[in-house]
């Protein structure tokens, strides 16, 4: 080796990277300059950007907050000499409690605004189960029957009983499980509170109101709107169609032939229509299905076919968590020597409801966005609102102003919910891929 | 999945039928079974008392009546005196026209963003997410009734094309104009005539056949049409003939001989002559009056509904095709590149093909999500299925149980066809195992 010239013999410092490789300029270089194609996609993506915000910033800067109307607005607008005109906020200033409550009393609104806080409350240990203590799941109970108490109003009686009903359920079955079976048990146990709801709780309700009346005021359901209404339709039809929902998955896997192609017949015929058609069967047809002399009202009615039509979406939704489950869960279930209900109360259905979350939370977002599809059968959720809002003689003409205003409620509130959702399919993902 | 281990024999008890696995399914199902008729039973039975005091009867006679009312945009012809059944049968056509285009409109904007939202350039990314998320969370009922605001309030008015200043001006050489009473655009037509209809040239058009007389459900076809497309079809024919060709010549001696532009010519040189042949020319649209005339008027509420349903369901489509493209482990791109593979043909070969089998059952049931969405036209006064058969018809013949049922069976309809050929596709492209 004596005849190499030359050996380093020390290692050389470490340099610093080229300046156009780090920092700033290397992250522009990385990602918006990394070639001719990206450097010219940057350089129109940038024309597009300013183009837009040019376009609306200047019509967004508007201080017209107080205008009383859409004359007011114009004339405000003329003084600061803008050319393209600009946002009319006066209606938005004006008329946001409308577009929140509707028509519902203004000094009431304390009640939505309870029940609204309270669901939160209530969905807390649901949603976030590792921060919130279990015992408040108590509360989620009790809140299904206080909701609507809070939001119809009536005597504070009718919820009390509603909610004993499940309660006489559950004394018949303790009491008759060891006289006449199991199963008998358990179907008495059922019957009990639908019956009791059915004939017992209105009669029962006004006569114990006569005696110690203590309730509060009769909300009629023609005045819910605005945003709370998509909010109540949306909350109601996915709280009940879990339940529906969970029957419905569990008899479309179910064995027995029958059951099975009932529940994929009421499946696919629901998920096969547009809502648009359920609406007007709850309109036009709903009265008509139901025994001469009912009048549900609208509202009840919409709720209704929302409710059936969400129960398909979350059956399918509970059926890919049931199939997603491990087969070995089922068979080591068999051979626990489980029957089928244990199996599904005790094996199948807290896994399969947990891993189905994320799945729930997006069929409870597009419902939600549905719901505006309420305008169109002429109730009052925030698009059949804008117009009536246009019939006032000082807002005809104001568009985009309430577009904007309904779009960004929805956007906040589905882009809130569909984050915590994908946050929530992070955490369930166990695999590390 | 249960074993049955119950003894045989013995004499049969009625509380076998519960407690005897053997019987117990049956059991189940007939009393469900029973339970479900007499739902069934009760739901008609009070719709049959209801109706019988409304004094109403139930028959399906009404749709071979006069509608009396006009369609605003319809793809055969119809007027007023048409029946209920004709008048249906616009509305159900015009559902499926918008709901074609959506489609077509939604896969190439939501492949296109979805596409972009994995690029490496930042900036490009950002702004086709700003997009997804804007237009999946706000209602599409919202989108519909905004975009055919922005038609409406945006676009100038016809007037502003007349004058000798005009403030509006046609596109693309006076052929389009935008207004907000619609777009005009060309419209194909054949054998150019003069004023008093004498033909100009010796090309003249084949002219209409007129199908079925005078049922609701005649139609015209057009001769054009069919020998362009029968032109067109087979020079695709000839076209992959030659391909063939190529792949027996590749297969045999290794050298590809270069085919595209023969083939390209196949196809659109016999479209063109026999095109000329038929002396096909634009027909532009010109402003007289108060309004355009000639060419074809798409309406605002077809473009409004279009543009906002392709829109919505492009942010969903995009986000599984950028699913379905993560989806593919980066494993398969470096295995094609240790192959050699190029970097176009890895993704044409290697990529898309699988990624195809993830992406394509999501973004039929979006096209289904589509179609039943276009049932939101109502809102904005296009006449489809909704607007007509349950929506004037409803209302001027006071069936609302037959009008609404057969929506729903026709949409049921559309929808089963739509996820059997779903399920067809899927089992043909299913991996097969085991």
């Amino acid at each position: 080796m004596e005849d190499l010239s030359y050996v380093r013999t020390d290692m050389l410092p470490e340099r610093d990277p080229p300046a156009s490789e780090v920092g700033v300029i290397g992250w522009l270089r990385m990602n918006l300059f990394s070639g001719w194609f990206n450097s010219i996609l940057t350089v129109i993506a940038l024309a597009f950007i300013y183009l837009v915000l040019a376009a609306i910033i200047p019509w967004l800067w508007s201080p017209t907050w107080g205008a009383g109307s859409l004359s007011a607005c114009r004339e405000i607008i003329a003084e600061l000499g803008k050319e393209h005109g600009g946002a009319c906020y006066g209606v938005i200033t004006e008329r946001w409690q409308q577009l929140l409550f509707g028509f519902y009393p203004e000094e009431l609104r304390w009640r939505p605004i309870l029940t609204f806080i309270g669901l939160f409350v209530a969905l807390a240990p649901v949603l976030f189960n590792e921060t919130f203590p279990g015992k408040m799941l108590w509360f989620t109970g009790a809140f299904l029957f206080l909701a609507p108490w809070l939001m119809w109003g009536g005597p504070i009686w009718t919820p009390l009983l509603v909610a004993a009903g499940p309660a006489l359920g559950f004394v018949a079955y303790r009491y008759l499980v060891s006289v006449i079976g199991n199963l008998a048990s358990v179907i008495v146990a059922v019957l009990i509170p639908v019956l009791f709801w059915l004939f017992l709780v209105g009669p029962l309700s006004q006569a114990i109101d006569g005696v110690v009346p203590l309730g509060i005021e009769v909300v009629e359901s023609r005045l819910f709107g605005g945003f709370m209404l998509s909010v109540w339709i949306g909350v109601v039809a996915i709280a009940i169609s879990l339940v529906l929902g969970v029957i419905l998955a569990l008899g479309r896997q179910s064995d027995l032939l029958i059951v099975k192609y009932l529940s994929v017949g009421f499946i696919e015929f629901i998920r096969g229509v547009p809502l648009i058609t359920l609406l007007f069967v709850a309109s036009t047809l709903l009265n008509i299905f139901m025994p001469p002399g009912t009048n549900f009202d609208i509202i009840l009615r919409v709720m209704i076919m929302a409710t059936l039509f969400a129960s398909a979406y979350i059956a399918e939704v509970i059926r890919g968590g049931l199939a997603a489950l491990p087969r070995g869960q089922y068979e080591a279930a068999d051979a626990l020597g489980l029957d089928y209900w244990k199996a599904q109360r005790l094996i199948i259905l807290p896994q399969a409801l947990k891993i189905s979350i994320p799945g729930i939370v997006s069929t409870f977002i597009g419902l939600f966005k549905d719901t505006t599809l309420v305008s169109i059968i002429g109730l009052l959720d925030p698009i059949g609102l804008t117009g009536s809002i246009r019939a006032d003689a000082n807002w005809n003409g104001i568009v985009w102003e309430l577009y904007g205003f309904i779009a960004l409620l929805f956007f906040i509130s589905c882009f809130s919910m569909s984050r915590y959702s994908m946050w929530l399919e992070k955490k369930l993902r166990t695999d590390h891929r | 999945m249960t074993t049955a281990t119950d003894p045989e024999g013995g004499t049969f008890r009625p509380s076998m039928l519960i407690y005897d696995s053997r019987y117990r399914s049956a059991t189940i199902q007939i009393v469900a079974l029973i339970g479900f008729l007499l739902l069934i039973g009760w739901l008609v039975s009070n719709t049959v008392q209801n109706l019988a005091d409304l004094g109403k009867s139930v028959g399906f006679g009404f749709l071979t009546e006069p509608a009396g009312y006009d369609i605003n945009q319809r793809l055969l012809d119809y007027d007023s005196r048409d029946s209920h059944a004709r008048a249906s049968l616009m509305g159900l056509l015009n559902t499926l026209l918008v709901a074609v285009l959506g489609c077509i409109m939604a896969t190439i904007v939501g492949v296109i963003v979805g596409v972009l939202r994995l690029s490496n350039n930042w900036l490009v990314a950002r702004i086709m997410t700003v997009y997804v998320e804007m237009f999946r969370n706000v209602p599409v009922l919202l989108w519909i009734v905004f975009s055919m605001a922005i038609l409406i309030e945006t676009l100038p008015a016809p007037s502003a094309f007349r004058g000798d200043e005009p403030s509006a001006s046609m596109l693309l050489g006076d052929s389009v104009a935008l207004t907000n009473r619609g777009v005009y655009v060309p419209e194909p037509l054949f054998g150019r005539m003069d004023e008093e209809g004498h033909p100009l040239t010796w090309r003249q058009g084949l002219g209409d056949i007129h199908l079925f007389g005078e049922a609701w459900f005649r139609f015209d076809v057009s001769l054009e049409l069919v020998v362009f497309l029968s032109t067109l079809i087979a020079g695709i024919l000839v076209s992959r003939l030659i391909g063939q060709r190529a792949d027996r010549i590749q297969n045999s001696t290794g050298v590809r001989p270069k085919t595209f532009w023969l083939r390209a010519a196949v196809i659109v040189v016999p479209s063109v002559i026999v095109l000329w042949l038929m002396g096909f020319y634009l027909g532009k649209p010109a402003l007289r009056g108060f309004n355009f005339d000639g060419g074809t008027h798409l309406r605002n509420s077809f473009i409004a509904l279009w543009l906002a349903l392709s829109l919505y369901t492009a942010a969903f489509i995009a986000e599984i095709v950028r699913g379905g493209i993560l989806a593919i482990s980066k494993g398969q791109t470096e295995a094609a590149a240790a192959l050699g593979i190029r970097p176009r043909r890895i993704m044409s070969l290697v990529i898309l093909p699988q990624a195809m089998r993830v992406i394509i059952p999501p973004l039929i049931s979006q096209y289904l999500n589509l179609t039943k969405n276009s049932s939101l036209a109502i809102a904005v006064g296009y006449m489809d299925l909704t607007g007509t058969l349950m929506g004037i018809t409803l209302n001027q013949t006071g069936r609302e149980l037959e009008a609404v049922m057969m929506t729903m069976l026709i949409y049921l309809a559309i929808s089963l066809a739509i996820s059997g050929a779903m399920n067809v596709y899927n089992n043909r492209v299913k991996l097969k195992e085991r």
